[in-house]
């Protein structure tokens, strides 16, 4: 299978002006690869620095050293130097994001918070509004619930919703970001469901899973992300 | 024009120059009117002097009445329509002692009619001049308060603000309800303030024979209408502009078709319409024209009373 | 942000730099902006953002540099080579300007309706029914209700003032909004609804827009993009969530730890 994802010896330091200009090393030569089609889990203590490196491949942080490099189409895009638009443009059709925590937007339905990526990708309204309806089914989420903003559902329920979000577009990579925490055992297994389909459809899939269970359902292959830590 | 010749001034009063104000000030005021007259519709600047008698009481047109008064003219003044109302018989006596002129009621005998707030009802000709006193000349004064900003409206003929006030209208009236200074748009270029003169009358400065002129005293603009010139009057092709129509003739001397002023004739609820234009229903009652309630005697009492004055 | 690859930028800014007598007011600021980008301008008081919208936007000229805006035509022209018929009419249709203080973007004394409605008529439309039409549209895409639209400004709450200055800027499609401060001085909850709103209208048009704030949370809803400026200076700019998750200069690194949240 082809490679989507290809980090090239990366390395990220924080530098902390507001505490003297202390240089907090997180990882450094940080080399692998992740296939079309296969799921790869980061694994390692907390504080080793899988979070960093997720959200350098998703920009929100930046990437100090080496590269990051996606398949994008015909076209290999190395997000350590990527303009900003490129960024967001590679959020929209080519990286998706699950995290266990929504961003709440005020007064839009839940069906429309789980719709919006689909429909931005250019589905239909009708079809994507159809496919976020039955994802929020799958994972349990009470229909009374769908037309109201999520704002004020408990925390599994939002967190439904997002994995919902996250899952309904197509992206040809995706990071998932502690998805199944706190879910109990019937909703975790809709997740490992959605891991499967995604793999069915040639996805490249990176994530972060403290859920032995699901990481041993969903893992093809488990990269110690100690191996890239430096010594502080 | 001719030489200044002042005859009925006595001597022991000293002399005026002619028509008051001194020969320069005439020259600069002739050129704004010139200027004026070139652009059509265009407020030209000058330097408004003093005159002997209150802003409000048509110092600007008095002014340009003074720079183009010769002494072979006939001046008319109507205030309202009307020949004998206060602010037509001061000024009307103001030229008579300071420049001697030929003054008249009558619209047809005139050379030169100043007027506030109307427009005689007979046609007028391209011997005559029609001087017009302006109170506020800028028609987007009150949407736009500052000058530096109509100014440049003006120059680069951004108008949009015009339908705003219409617009505001006909939101709140269901009609356009402005009845007076209704805005106009001047040779298809500047949006002029025609004055406090009631929408009837914009129909007549379209295309008029007779050269118009504008002074605003206070406010130290002249500007003017050629004679021939296209002027429309500002609407929307939903609520086209239309002027008001009045569903009884004069009731003096049976007009229809012109302006009317209702009058109060007694405490019991009487009244009657009458024209505004007072030179116009007297002529029509020479001619035997007469109205309904020409016979009442309220109405005689107030027909009796315009005639004699008229006389 | 679809296609964005395939555009060329809207508004490119090479060495805006504007002085006040010997004091800097912005310094050297380059950028360019691509249609559907928002980007916010964020820094603190007398940092500059102002004076840089000010520049940016035609209202205030620079000492220094030059800013090029592509013309619906497709030609890219220099912003203060433009005579100024050119400047006033792109100001009122292709532009807007969103002020914090609503008053000094509305006419408070004509309706809601001729306040939007201004802009259709300064551009030569003459059917007062088309534009009443046009203007309870808008209205109501800016959840004023439409028995509102012969109301005065001055009869409008903040939040309802500030949404119908949105409407009466965005009823030319423009492509390009300036926005100074707009949730300035509103209510919280009167905020969020303004964002929320503001949010959903520049996706659903696609609009440019240059907004400055000093509200990072603001910044991090709205816009893409983020340039922080200090001392006339931008010292770093990069995507929103970026800067704000990840800010390397020392200033940035303050300004969002004095946040409470974001």
């Amino acid at each position: 299978m082809p490679v989507r994802l290809y980090l090239n010896t990366v390395g990220k330091t924080f530098t902390m002006h507001l505490q003297g200009g202390t240089s907090i090393p997180v990882v450094s030569n940080v080399d692998f690869a992740v296939e079309a089609g296969e799921c790869v889990v980061l694994g390692g203590p907390s504080g080793a620095g899988k979070s960093s490196i997720l959200k350098m491949i998703f920009g929100n942080y930046r990437c100090d050293e080496g590269q990051i490099l996606i398949t994008c189409n015909d076209e290999i895009v190395n997000i350590a130097d990527a303009a900003p638009r490129q960024i967001l443009s590679l959020r929209q059709d080519t990286i998706g994001y699950v995290s266990q925590f929504l961003r709440v937007i005020p007064r839009v339905s839940a069906t429309e918070v789980v719709a919006e990526p689909l429909i931005a990708q250019g589905t239909s309204e009708e079809a994507a509004l159809a496919k976020a309806r039955d994802l929020l089914n799958r994972l349990n989420v009470p229909e009374r619930l769908w037309n109201l903003p999520p704002a004020t559902f408990s925390g599994g329920e939002q967190q439904r919703v997002n994995i919902a979000r996250g899952f309904i577009a197509h992206y040809p990579i995706l990071l998932l970001d502690e998805p199944t925490a706190s879910l109990d055992a019937v909703n975790r297994s809709v997740v490992v469901e959605l891991v499967d389909e995604k793999k069915a459809a040639g996805v490249a899939m990176l994530g972060i899973l403290h859920d032995q269970d699901v990481r041993d359902r969903i893992a093809d292959r488990i990269i110690d992300v100690t191996k890239f830590k430096i010594a502080a | 024009m001719t030489l200044p010749v002042s005859k009925s001034i006595a001597p022991d009063e000293g002399s005026y120059n002619f028509a008051y104000l001194d020969e320069q000030t005439k020259r600069m005021i002739r050129r704004a009117i010139l200027k004026g007259i070139a652009i059509p519709g265009y407020q030209v600047p000058f330097a408004s002097r003093e005159m002997p008698m209150p802003y409000g009481w048509g110092t600007g047109g008095v002014q340009v009445t003074a720079a183009i008064l010769g002494a072979d003219d006939t001046l008319k003044v109507i205030d309202q329509g009307s020949d004998d109302t206060t602010n037509a018989v001061a000024i009307r006596g103001f030229f008579e002692k300071t420049a001697g002129v030929a003054t008249t009621t009558s619209t047809e005998d005139a050379s030169i009619i100043q007027t506030r707030h109307r427009i005689p009802e007979m046609a007028l000709n391209s011997n005559q001049i029609l001087v017009f006193q302006v109170p506020i000349p800028e028609p987007l004064r009150f949407l736009e308060p500052r000058e530096t900003e109509t100014r440049k409206m003006h120059a680069l003929e951004e108008y949009g603000l015009m339908h705003v006030k219409l617009y505001e209208d006909i939101a709140k009236n269901g009609h356009i309800a402005t009845t007076y200074a209704y805005p106009v748009e001047v040779n298809g270029r500047y949006v002029m303030d025609p004055s406090p003169t009631p929408k009837f009358d914009n129909p007549k400065i379209d295309n008029m024979e007779a050269l118009q002129l504008y002074g605003a005293g206070r406010e130290k603009r002249i500007y003017a209408i050629p004679p021939y010139t296209k002027v429309k009057s500002l609407d929307f092709d939903d609520y086209p502009f239309e002027v008001q129509s009045f569903d009884k003739p004069c009731g003096l001397c049976n007009a229809e078709g012109v302006y009317l002023d209702e009058v109060i004739l007694d405490d019991k609820g009487g009244r009657m319409f009458v024209c505004s234009d007072s030179d116009h229903c007297e002529e029509r009652r020479a001619n035997g024209h007469l109205g309904p309630m020409a016979a009442d005697p309220a109405a005689t009492l107030l027909s009796g009373g315009t005639q004699e004055k008229g006389q | 942000m679809s296609d964005q690859n395939n555009q060329e930028p809207l508004l490119q800014v090479h060495g805006v730099t504007r002085y006040y007598g010997d004091r800097i007011g912005c310094h050297d600021v380059d950028f360019q902006l691509w249609p559907g980008e928002v980007l916010a301008i964020v820094g603190e008081s007398g940092s500059g953002k102002t004076t840089l919208l000010n520049c940016l936007s035609t209202r205030l000229a620079p000492t220094a540099g030059a800013i090029e805006y592509r013309m619906r035509d497709g030609s890219m022209r220099n912003l203060y080579e433009l005579s100024e018929a050119e400047r006033r009419l792109l100001m009122r249709t292709d532009w807007g300007f969103v002020h914090q203080n609503a008053a000094d973007g509305l006419r408070m004394t004509v309706s809601a309706g001729a306040n939007v409605g201004e802009r259709l008529m300064a551009v030569g439309q003459r059917h007062y029914g088309k534009i009443r039409e046009t203007a309870t549209d808008w209205l109501d895409r800016v959840e004023i209700t439409v028995d509102r639209i012969d109301d005065d400004p001055r009869a409008f709450s903040g939040g309802m003032r500030q949404r119908l200055q949105i409407a009466r800027n965005l009823v030319t499609h423009p492509r390009l909004v300036f926005m100074d401060e707009p949730t300035g001085g509103l209510d919280v909850s009167v905020q969020a609804r303004l964002l929320d709103m503001l949010r959903r209208l520049v996706s659903e048009l696609g609009l440019s827009v240059i907004i400055v704030t000093h509200d990072l949370a603001v910044a991090r809803l709205l816009s893409h993009r983020i340039m922080v400026m200090r001392h006339g200076e931008v010292i770093e700019t990069g995507l929103t969530d970026q800067v704000l998750d990840d800010p390397r200069e020392p200033y940035t690194q303050l300004l969002v730890s004095s946040i409470l949240q974001v």
